[in-house]
């Protein structure tokens, strides 16, 4: 026989008793011991038939293979780009795996200097070091762009089902959009379309537990949107 | 910041502040807090300006004066910028950008002879009341020279002389009487930024980063200036420095109200 002691988000504390017997399965911020299942950390539970996942309030990005990240290139040696992901570890792009044919004993910062963002993709991780790879659809430099940091456990709630919610944000805004899953969200627009959707994803990260989100993110947009769509016509009536 | 001020400087061109701010406006949220060390310190005092956090404290000691002033209180201006306010911050012997605050802080509070030293004078020739004022950011959010001055000048006002024994010639500090600092004029400094060609105060992080020039300027009440401290790789015109300057009264006196 077993029992969940807990319901599906519920938040839970560290070493708490999340369920006993065998028929239940811990994942990412949950333990067995014996016949229980504790959490190991402060979070949010999300059940998925008999397995149970902690999503953690708060917190540093764990960096996970295949994760497309965006990261600040802090240094360089003659062969490796060294990029600040916001993790313990600073990633490594290498030479051979940037798109671009790079000459021998070039300057590396010609192709990417300091402090430029880029978007990679983390292919392996290992005990040491992360490593990057800027070949791929969709990973590039980034031009100039405002940058959001959020949560990064709350990225999976930014970009919604199927990208759902983070299309929703590009329509509304107008803006270009990328989302790296370290937490940090690069917005490109107009000033104006910027603000909303930087103003849009805080929202969805203070509310990313909340049931019904994308309904209240659509009405939330919709009414900032049309305030300002409005606004030109008015104006244009009154200059007849 | 390659990116960073590029983005900066876009918005500026448009007039506008990533935070949605005008280009010459303060964060509201200002607040000065007295007191807030009563029991180690002779005066304190805690400036918010969003959410940079800057506490400073006022200490007094007896002390010999220095040979060519012997009937001047001495004071004393430290700044250590803490790791725990901004991850570029590194601990370790004082950075430039630490003594260029407590320098700036310091010229403010000394030219306009704010602290009447000579009324610091116990027996002239051999002691003195020597006053400490330290600085601390807890946070840094942008903006730490105006904070850093408005909590020192904040502390200065708010510190009490403890009791001097004459027959020990020591200082009793477990008995502190009511008598304030000797204190005049009351400087409030602007640091004004140039960012490419547009004017703004009170920068967050990423903007005091991008900065071109920054002129610091110090004011009393009457709009006299008292200070002044320029940084920044760029340079100024005389116009640039007279647009600052008449800013930096502006917005003083609009601190000055929050005292």
């Amino acid at each position: 026989m077993s029992n969940l002691l807990i319901k599906d988000r519920d938040i839970v504390v560290p070493g708490e008793v999340l369920a006993e017997g065998m028929d239940y399965l811990p994942s990412g911020g949950a333990f067995r011991e014996g016949e229980k299942i504790i959490a190991s950390q402060l979070g949010l539970v999300y059940l998925a038939n008999r397995v149970i996942k902690l999503i953690p309030l708060t917190g540093k990005y764990t960096p996970k293979r295949g994760d497309t990240i965006i990261g600040r290139i802090v240094e360089m040696t003659f062969s490796n780009w060294f990029v600040d992901i916001g993790c313990s570890n600073d990633g490594v792009l290498s030479l051979r795996e940037v798109p671009e044919y790079v000459e021998k004993g070039a300057d590396l910062s010609t192709y990417y200097g300091f402090n430029e963002y880029i978007v990679a993709k983390i292919y392996k991780v290992t005990r040491g070091s992360i490593d990057l790879s800027m070949k791929g659809p969709g990973l590039r430099k980034l031009g100039t762009g405002k940058l959001v940091k959020v949560v990064s456990s709350k990225v999976p709630r930014i970009i919604g089902k199927e990208g759902s919610m983070i299309k929703m944000i590009k329509d509304a805004t107008d803006c270009r959009i990328t989302v790296g899953q370290n937490g940090i969200v690069w917005i490109q627009g107009e000033p104006e379309d910027e603000f909303l959707a930087a103003e849009t994803i805080k929202l969805v990260e203070r509310k990313a537990h909340t049931e019904g989100l994308t309904d209240e993110i659509s009405k939330f947009l919709e009414t900032k949107t049309k305030g300002r769509k409005k606004k030109p016509t008015t104006d244009d009536k009154g200059e007849e | 910041m390659n990116m960073i001020k590029d983005h900066i400087v876009k918005l500026l061109e448009k007039d506008m502040r990533e935070d949605g701010r005008k280009l010459t406006e303060y964060r509201k949220e200002i607040t000065i807090e007295y007191g807030v060390s009563p029991k180690s310190a002779e005066g304190s005092a805690r400036v918010r300006i969003g959410k940079t956090e800057v506490v400073a404290g006022v200490k007094l000691d007896a002390g010999t004066p220095f040979p060519d002033t012997p009937d001047q209180g001495v004071m004393m201006v430290n700044a250590e910028l803490l790791p725990l306010s901004n991850p570029n911050f590194e601990s370790g012997p004082p950075s430039i950008d630490s003594i260029e605050l407590s320098r700036v802080v310091d010229r403010g509070i000394r030219e306009c002879h704010m602290i009447d030293t000579h009324k610091l004078c116990i027996k002239e020739g051999e002691k003195v009341w020597m006053i400490f004022i330290d600085i601390y950011p807890i946070n840094d959010d942008g903006n730490l020279f105006d904070a850093a001055s408005l909590a020192a000048l904040a502390a200065l006002k708010d510190a009490r002389m403890p009791k001097f024994n004459e027959e020990t010639g020591k200082v009793d500090y477990s008995e502190r009487t009511k008598e304030p600092l000797p204190l005049s004029y009351e400087p409030i400094e602007v640091t004004v930024l140039k960012i490419k060609d547009k004017l703004i105060v009170d920068p967050s992080v990423d903007e005091w980063n991008s900065l071109d020039a920054r002129l610091t300027v110090a004011t009393l009440k009457d709009g006299k200036i008292c200070a002044l401290q320029k940084g920044g790789g760029a340079a100024l015109t005389s116009e640039d420095v007279d647009n600052m300057v008449e800013l930096a009264i502006e917005k003083g006196k609009e601190l000055r109200k929050l005292l």
